[in-house]
């Protein structure tokens, strides 16, 4: 059990790796963004695996029943700006990406290194 | 409540309450005028938190009312002040001598976004020194960082957009690892506010997590903060950014990740690992020297006088880096005093390279030939500036290696080591400075090149003479910085003011 | 135990797609599967208590976000043609990054320990005090809006600043090919609007989205939800009805100029909220002083800026997706 209980990590720093090889080995642009958000995403799943708790329910607290045991709503609020950022970020970086396209015709970053070279 | 308890709050609430306004009043002119009062204000409030904090008084503001650990505070002291003076002052420079050229490169339509993205950067620059939560931390840097990329991306060449992305790319990545940093520090303490992890941070048992969260998050702050190898995304950001937004990020957006990765390397983990000192050093000194080297040899090879600056910028956070590694009161004095100063030095030469590219249209070295005749009070504000890169007597920039001398002479035969680096490097500033003036005052203008005859109109070159003129002053003067700086170092390092 | 082992397998699943998107060299199919990680990751969210969460990245992260990969690629490229070289370098950083942080958290503690310092030190204190300082059920909405209401103002400049970015980098409409005829044009950029069912089952649904929407919006104290789930689930439905019915009709139906105007009206009203507040004698964003009770003071301050939020947001989402779809017809 105590390596199932570590599972969660494990996983994490798996899908780190992916999102930061695919960042870093990819030159399409649009494949780096896509390991981008794989890359962020890992880090929400680092974050709501620390709220979780044995026998614990969402935290919204229910009038008239007793002892309930909540998961940790810290966490949760910090994901839910996470994710927010993320969406931000990737939207910013798409649009940015459509404008390399209109102006390089390609997006590639190898291809558009030699352009730019060229100049 | 008065006005005064609330300072510490508007120094950033303003320039969130102008922003959505400067966007949704669409009238000529107005954009760049509410921006301008609004970081003005800023910079005023910013100066009576100086004032207060100078004697060493800590200010603590409760955002919501909530108290520590479980809401989110504001935690100014001198050292923060100090910061929040920068940014604000540079964004307020940098906005009035940026008024003609900014409307050029930016254009009625799009002028309300872009000067609304200017507030939120310096607003989310100004909340990632005043804030006191680490979390928080992360959400103005996000803030300044993108606001930082719509900026950027206004450059009028198509390599902005490019180099744009390269920077969304790394800056992510650079706050995702903080953000990891972050959440350890979180699962081992299962607390953000930063006075609390100080404390707690220390009972932690294993330290593991502590020591891995520590790395990750002194790597990503070290990548927003350019920190040699992993500058590559600041020279073309710097370079293909619109002049006057060159001048504000390479004043103050650095700084402020160097600041965070101050406080939290000192006030988080210095008095809590084991030998954090010696780990910080080992981490901090080879980069710092590295820099030191590779940036300014790559500024005596460039041929574009902003990346040539900009890669200067790389040697000089090494100089800071190197100041920050030497965990003692003079070596942080010195960090801290160059980050202010080196901001006011390179915010003066990029205003100088601004005129230079308005009459020549190039900023390339070689096309400035004949600078120093048609442009005198141009290029005289650009020699004063690289004066104070190389470290000449007089000029901020000495004041700053001084201490770091000071400090490495502390350090015993290392030490010496640093200071025959930094004696060295200095020379090769030289060898990058007196490349362009060469070209300027001595070099003979190309034949087919049409001939300059006119200075910067007095709207660009005014704001840049009290930006070098202010740098000549704290040199001379040095007991406000200097003086904020040591108390600054001394919290930090936990020292008896 | 049953939930354990469900928790496992997608956490499996997560890494299987995740590798999908890796070695595929085709982007529509990278896009959708980013879509279904999303979702999977939502599910694995739901089964970790974190209800606001799951509702959260299934909306934006499977949702919208697919929608503007998608917007991007029909304007850039289909297939990924980066070429294999220099793979060694990326294998190793990354490698070692993951190294790092197994060998990190071997020490942290197992998923669900109660005994966790996570659970001991400020959490216990939001649970405990939330029904009588703020009196709402949902702790992360007390959380969220209240105790970090300072973080979540950032969080709306943050996604107010991408609205701008993204509009002042695809604002600006080329005037080219402006002499294909009208119909031409909804021939070629509208092709859904010819495709009966989807057609009429998919307008059904509008108008359920935008009133769940609604929903989650004003029952955010009581369960999961508030402005940001509420505000990305309207922009899904205004979103899902520009797509059935051609960007045009989607842009009469909410104008730009509405869209962007929402944006700033809804960050504005939260920062006055703070203002009012600090006027009022209070800190800023301290509900407390909005009422002479502060419990009230924090319900009415709270009701406030999650309508700010959810403005900000849904002006936000609708904004950028017009951005691209228009940047579409040239």
């Amino acid at each position: 059990m105590a390596v199932l209980g570590l599972y969660n990590y494990f996983i994490f720093a798996v899908l780190l790796m992916i999102g930061l090889y695919c960042i870093l080995a990819r030159t399409n642009i649009i494949k780096s963004l896509i390991g981008l958000t794989i890359f962020q995403g890992a880090v929400f799943l680092l974050y709501i695996s620390t709220d979780k708790i044995d026998g614990g329910t969402a935290p919204i607290i229910q009038e008239g029943v007793e002892n309930q045991i909540f998961a940790n709503p810290l966490p949760q609020v910090l994901i839910l700006t996470a994710i927010v950022v993320g969406i931000s970020t990737t939207a910013l970086a798409l649009a940015v990406t459509v404008r390399i396209k209109e102006a390089y015709g390609t997006i590639e970053e190898d291809k558009i290194q030699e352009m730019d070279r060229e100049l | 409540m008065t006005l005064y308890d609330q300072l510490p709050a508007l120094v950033v609430v303003v320039l969130l309450f102008t922003a959505p306004i400067t966007y949704m009043l669409r009238l000529h002119g107005f954009p760049w005028f509410s921006a301008m009062a609004a970081v003005v204000t800023s910079f005023v409030v910013a100066c009576s938190l100086a004032a207060t904090t100078i004697g060493g008084e800590t200010i603590i503001y409760e955002m919501g009312g909530w108290p520590a650990p479980y809401g989110i505070v504001l935690h100014i002291d001198a050292l923060s002040a100090l910061m929040a003076m920068l940014i604000t002052g540079a964004s307020s420079a940098a906005l009035i001598f940026g008024a003609k050229s900014l409307a050029d490169e930016v254009g009625e339509e799009t002028a309300p976004a872009f000067f609304a993205a200017w507030l939120l950067c310096t607003a989310g620059l100004v909340g990632m020194v005043i804030t006191g939560d680490a979390f928080n931390i992360f959400v103005f840097m996000e803030i300044s960082s993108l606001s930082t990329y719509v900026l950027i991306s206004a450059g009028p060449d198509r390599r902005a957009l490019i180099s744009t992305y390269r920077y969304i790319v790394m800056g992510t990545v650079g706050a995702t690892f903080y953000l990891i940093g972050v959440g350890f520090l979180y699962m081992v303490t299962g607390t953000l506010n930063t006075a609390d992890l100080a404390e707690r941070v220390g009972q932690v048992e294993d330290i593991r997590l502590v020591l891995v969260a520590a790395g990750f998050v002194s790597v990503g702050l070290a990548i927003k903060a350019a920190v040699f190898p992993l500058h590559s995304w600041m020279p073309n950001a710097y370079t293909f950014a619109p002049n006057a937004v060159t001048v504000f990020i390479a004043a103050a957006s650095t700084k402020v990740s160097l600041y965070v990765l101050m406080r939290v390397d000192y006030a988080i983990f210095q008095n809590s690992i084991a030998n954090h000192d010696i780990q910080l050093t080992f981490f901090l000194v080879p980069l710092g020297v590295l820099a030191l080297f590779a940036g300014s040899m790559l500024a005596i090879y460039e041929k574009n006088l902003k990346r040539l600056l900009a890669y200067s910028s790389v040697a000089q956070i090494g100089y800071i880096a190197l100041g920050i590694s030497m965990t003692s009161v003079a070596g942080l004095t010195g960090a801290i005093v160059h980050m202010f100063n080196h901001g006011l030095i390179k915010g003066g030469m990029f205003m100088a390279v601004a005129c230079l590219a308005l009459r020549y249209r190039t900023v390339n070295v070689a096309n400035l030939a004949g600078a120093g005749k048609a442009m005198p009070w141009t290029m005289a504000a650009f020699v004063v500036g690289g004066l104070g890169l190389i470290g000449v007597p007089l000029t901020p920039g000495f004041i700053s290696k001084w201490y770091l001398v000071l400090a490495a002479l502390d350090e015993g035969w290392l030490g010496a080591l640093l200071v025959a680096i930094i004696l060295i490097s200095s020379l090769l500033a030289v060898i990058y400075v007196w490349k362009a003036i060469e070209v300027a005052y001595f070099g003979e203008p190309r034949s087919n090149a049409v001939p300059v005859t006119e200075e910067a109109p007095l709207v660009m070159l005014i704001p840049t003479w009290i930006v070098v003129l202010a740098g000549i002053w704290i040199a001379l003067d040095t007991s406000v910085t200097v003086g904020l700086a040591s108390i600054a170092a001394k919290t930090l390092l936990g020292v008896e003011l | 135990m049953i939930t354990i082992v469900f928790s496992l397998f997608l956490l499996t699943m997560l890494v299987i797609v995740a590798v999908g998107i890796l070695r595929t060299d085709n982007l529509f199919t990278a896009v959708m599967l980013s879509g279904i990680f999303s979702l999977i990751m939502a599910a694995n969210f739901f089964i970790l208590d974190a209800a606001d969460v799951a509702l959260t990245e299934a909306v934006i992260g499977a949702g919208i976000s697919t929608v503007l990969f998608l917007g991007a690629l029909a304007l850039t490229a289909e297939y990924d043609r980066s070429p294999p070289v220099g793979t060694w370098v990326p294998l190793l950083t990354s490698s070692a990054l993951g190294g790092v942080i197994i060998f990190a958290t071997l020490q942290a503690p197992r998923l669900g320990d109660p005994n966790a310092v996570v659970h001991k030190h400020v959490a216990p204190w939001y649970l405990d005090r939330t029904p009588e300082l703020i009196d709402v059920p949902n702790v992360v909405t007390a959380v969220l809006a209240s105790f970090r209401g300072y973080d979540t103002l950032g969080e709306v400049f943050v996604v107010f600043i991408a609205c701008i970015g993204v509009m002042s980098l695809l604002g600006r409409v080329r005037p080219r090919r402006d002499s294909i005829e009208e119909d031409e044009f909804d021939k070629r950029t509208d092709n859904l609007r010819h495709h009966l069912i989807p057609r009429v089952v998919g307008k059904m649904l509008v108008p359920f989205i935008v009133l769940f929407g609604l929903y989650v919006q004003f029952h955010g104290d009581f369960g999961p939800g508030g402005g940001f789930q509420a505000g990305a689930l309207i922009a899904a439905g205004v979103i899902l009805y520009s797509l059935l019915e051609g960007g045009p009709r989607g842009r009469e139906l909410v104008p730009e100029w509405f869209s962007s105007l929402l944006v700033a009206l809804g960050a504005f009203t939260y920062t006055c909220v703070g203002v009012v507040s600090m006027a009022m004698g209070g800190r800023f964003l301290d509900y407390s002083v909005l009422s002479h009770d502060p419990v009230h003071g924090q319900h009415m301050g709270i009701l406030i800026i999650e309508a700010g939020v959810g403005m900000t947001v849904t002006g936000v989402m609708i904004t950028i997706f017009h951005a691209f779809s228009r940047r579409g017809i040239r």
